[in-house]
């Protein structure tokens, strides 16, 4: 059965990385759902967070396969008992004057933030779990979605344990 | 002491041990070439015909030495010729590094002249690969690339160095020789387990692959064979791992294997992979190898194990030492039953090859050759049925006595890999098997061969046809030979001597004695063109998707 794993990866900061990670994917037939890049506090390394679909064949051979990069410092499937998974949204919706108290009370409950007002249109900003994103958007459509972006997910495990030691050699 | 990059290059390569580049220059080598003018007298550097063929001499040399070849090439085309080469390597797990100009750095992403982005088109063929952007880091990506290329399981590494850090200069401080490093991921109840479901197994059959030889752990499969009386066989890539007359040898597995060696993995009730990878030409249908066998999968790279097959235990490191701990525990065997079977199959399917006729087989070749030749050789074969009747009919007995293109199956491979070989091993004599559709791609290599006075035997197996294609048209195409019938009229004697090299014709089986004695009796390099018949096939063949129920015989 196909699922959906969220895995942390921990590499250097290099130019190339990211084509060497995602061509990876698309030479063994892969199938990404989201992949972002991100900086970390170690200005040498970054970390790049990737949801795939697959059954466990598909998530032992990407997590090998990764590891075989020589940029490659770390992989580890996030579990989403224990790690927080989040994403950012960005919406750009039809809002005349008729329908804006409706959109404003939307985006209260659901926590988000009005960015950008104009006569007849106005943009989001919400970020948390795909699950509440998507419920969101399915609120916000009837509404006239002009335009969207979805960062996809970025995420970290729980607790104080961090994913990467650069003194532990264990990691590499 | 401060020196240029490209002196820094050549001082890297001979300080990692490289004491022969095979390449072809060009304008964003001009420096590198220059540097090498200084010290050549510490480094060979082999001009070839093409890049391809010096990126197969630097694979041939690696092969046949187990030490990293070195290939050079300039910018852009330079580059993308050697893109075969690489590839052959990268599937076949070879030791090489190959050095590219590049057009200096401010020119680079203009579409300048001779410039390719050549880190990316061989990203998927290499290990790693680096692009320098300054000559500081000219000497450490040296010394990784080095240490990559031969950590873990083997494999090719780029370096593409922008003209421009070819020129400028820094202080260079020598440094260690590489260390191969690995991590063997496997515990002491790991081999302990391995050694449990060797001792319980009834019908075990050890499969090894091009691992053995990489790792050089032929004597610890023998052993392990013996003491627990265990047959053996081994995909193509692990051919001279362990001698053909070895009794519990099987011989080569696979869609072109021996019966034997195929039956024997449809009934063993334990398979013990080694250093093998479970290609589609070994285990040709998949989840239809070794159906009633556990399985254990021994080796270095740890995404090879479940890749392909199902395994029942993993053991993760590099084989010659997981081999000598599990020799040291495991129980004393014989499996007379299980051995009595395997003999009984190899009594039913052996094949006396046919020898009816005056008309030359390729089994006659190659046993005659071997006969000449046997104990001290090299054999280098193309990619093709000649390919197969070699494996097949030769009796290798000693590790890296084998060249060929296994993985990418590469046509045009020999002749270079034969440079290689010949350079590095100066005291075996080497033999090239070569169909006339190879040696249509990569001829040009003749005049190395030539310009270098190498004593290389090349045996043309002409069919005027490409037999391989030919056969599976024949088998699965209705005889519909669409595009494999070459008919070309090249005078392959002629054509030798064109190029300084001398040629000889076999017709027939009568000719083969007086041919072979003045071939071998060449101070440099011959060709020999072997006449064979067009519908000559490769059998047993285990078509691809089907078992070895389905093997055809005749």
């Amino acid at each position: 059965m196909d699922e959906q794993f969220v895995l942390s990866v921990v590499v250097d900061n290099h130019a190339g990385v990211l084509a060497r990670v995602s061509s990876l994917y698309s030479r063994r037939g892969y199938n990404i759902d989201s992949l972002t890049v991100s900086a970390t506090d170690d200005p040498d390394i970054s970390r790049i967070t990737i949801v795939v679909k697959g059954d466990e064949y598909i998530l032992g051979q990407i997590t090998k396969q990764l590891m075989k990069l020589e940029e490659v410092k770390k992989v580890e499937r996030l579990m989403p008992e224990t790690s927080l998974f989040r994403e950012l949204l960005l919406l750009k919706v039809k809002a005349p004057l008729e329908y804006r108290s409706s959109i404003k009370e939307t985006v209260e409950i659901f926590r988000a933030r009005i960015l950008d007002m104009a006569p007849d249109a106005m943009i989001i900003e919400l970020t948390g779990q795909q699950s509440k994103i998507d419920a969101f958007l399915d609120i916000m459509k009837p509404f006239g979605i002009l335009e969207m972006c979805r960062t996809g997910i970025t995420a970290m495990a729980r607790g104080t344990s961090t994913l990467f030691n650069p003194e532990n050699t264990d990691n590499i | 002491m401060k020196m240029t990059g490209a002196e820094i290059l050549i001082e890297t390569l001979i300080e990692q041990g490289t004491d022969t580049i095979f390449g072809y220059p060009g304008g964003a080598v001009l420096n590198i070439y220059d540097a090498l003018y200084d010290r050549r007298d510490r480094v060979r550097h082999y001009l070839t015909a093409h890049e391809q063929g010096a990126c197969h001499a630097a694979d041939g040399y690696a092969r046949a030495t187990g030490k990293t070849g070195v290939v050079m090439a300039t910018s852009g085309p330079g580059a993308t010729n050697l893109v075969t080469g690489i590839a052959t390597a990268f599937m076949d797990s070879v030791p090489l590094i190959a050095v590219t100009g590049n057009v200096a750095k401010e020119l680079i992403g203009r579409d300048s002249f001779q410039e390719v982005f050549i880190t990316g088109i061989t990203m998927p063929i290499t290990k790693h690969n680096f692009l320098v952007r300054s000559v500081e880091e000219l000497a450490g990506i040296i010394r990784d690339a080095f240490r990559i290329a031969n950590s873990g399981r083997p494999g090719p590494v780029l370096i593409d160095i922008p003209k421009d850090v070819t020129i400028s200069s820094c202080e260079f401080k020598p440094g260690p020789r590489f260390q191969a490093a690995y991590k063997s991921m496997y515990t002491q109840e790991t081999i302990e387990r391995a050694a449990e479901m060797i001792n319980q197994s009834e019908r075990p059959l050890i499969y090894f692959g091009g691992g053995v030889i990489s790792s050089g752990a032929s004597e610890q499969v023998l052993r392990l064979s013996e003491t627990a009386g265990i047959p053996v066989c081994s995909s193509m890539m692990g051919l001279g791992a362990v001698p053909a007359d070895y009794p519990l040898n099987l011989g080569m597995v696979g869609m072109h294997g021996t019966v034997t060696a195929s039956k024997a993995a449809s009934e063993c009730d334990l398979l013990i992979a080694v250093g093998a990878r479970f290609s589609d030409r070994v285990a040709t249908k998949a989840g239809g190898f070794a159906p009633k066998a556990k399985c254990i999968h021994i080796d270095i790279d740890p995404a090879e194990i479940g890749k392909n097959v199902r395994v029942d235990l993993e053991v993760i490191g590099d084989v010659k030492d997981v081999l000598s701990k599990l020799n040291g525990i495991v129980a004393k065997a014989e499996h007379k039953a299980w051995t009595q079977y395997i003999n009984d199959w190899r009594k039913k399917y052996q094949r006396a090859p046919k020898e009816d006729s005056d008309a030359l087989r390729p089994w006659s070749l190659i046993t005659a050759v071997r006969e000449r030749v046997g104990g001290n050789e090299i054999i280098v074969a193309d990619v093709g049925q000649h390919q197969m009747w070699v494996a097949q009919h030769y009796p290798f007995s000693t590790p890296r006595s084998f060249l060929t293109s296994g993985g990418l199956g590469t046509m045009g491979y020999s002749l270079g890999a034969s440079i290689g070989a010949t350079v590095a091993r100066p005291d075996k004599r080497v033999v090239v098997f070569v169909g006339d559709g190879g040696f249509h791609m990569n001829l040009n290599e003749l005049c190395t061969l030539v310009t270098y006075n190498l004593p290389v035997t090349i045996f043309v197996m002409n069919n005027s046809v490409l037999g391989m294609v030919r056969q599976w048209q024949s088998l699965f195409y209705k005889k519909r030979y669409s595009c494999t019938t070459l008919d070309r009229q090249t005078d392959y004697v002629k054509l030798a001597e064109a190029f300084g090299a001398r040629g000889y014709r076999i017709e027939s089986k009568k000719d083969i004695d007086s041919v072979l004695d003045q071939a071998f009796s060449c101070k440099g390099p011959c060709v020999v063109d072997c006449r064979i018949d067009r519908d000559e096939k490769v059998i047993p063949m285990i078509p691809s998707g089907k078992t070895v129920d389905d093997i055809i015989l005749e």
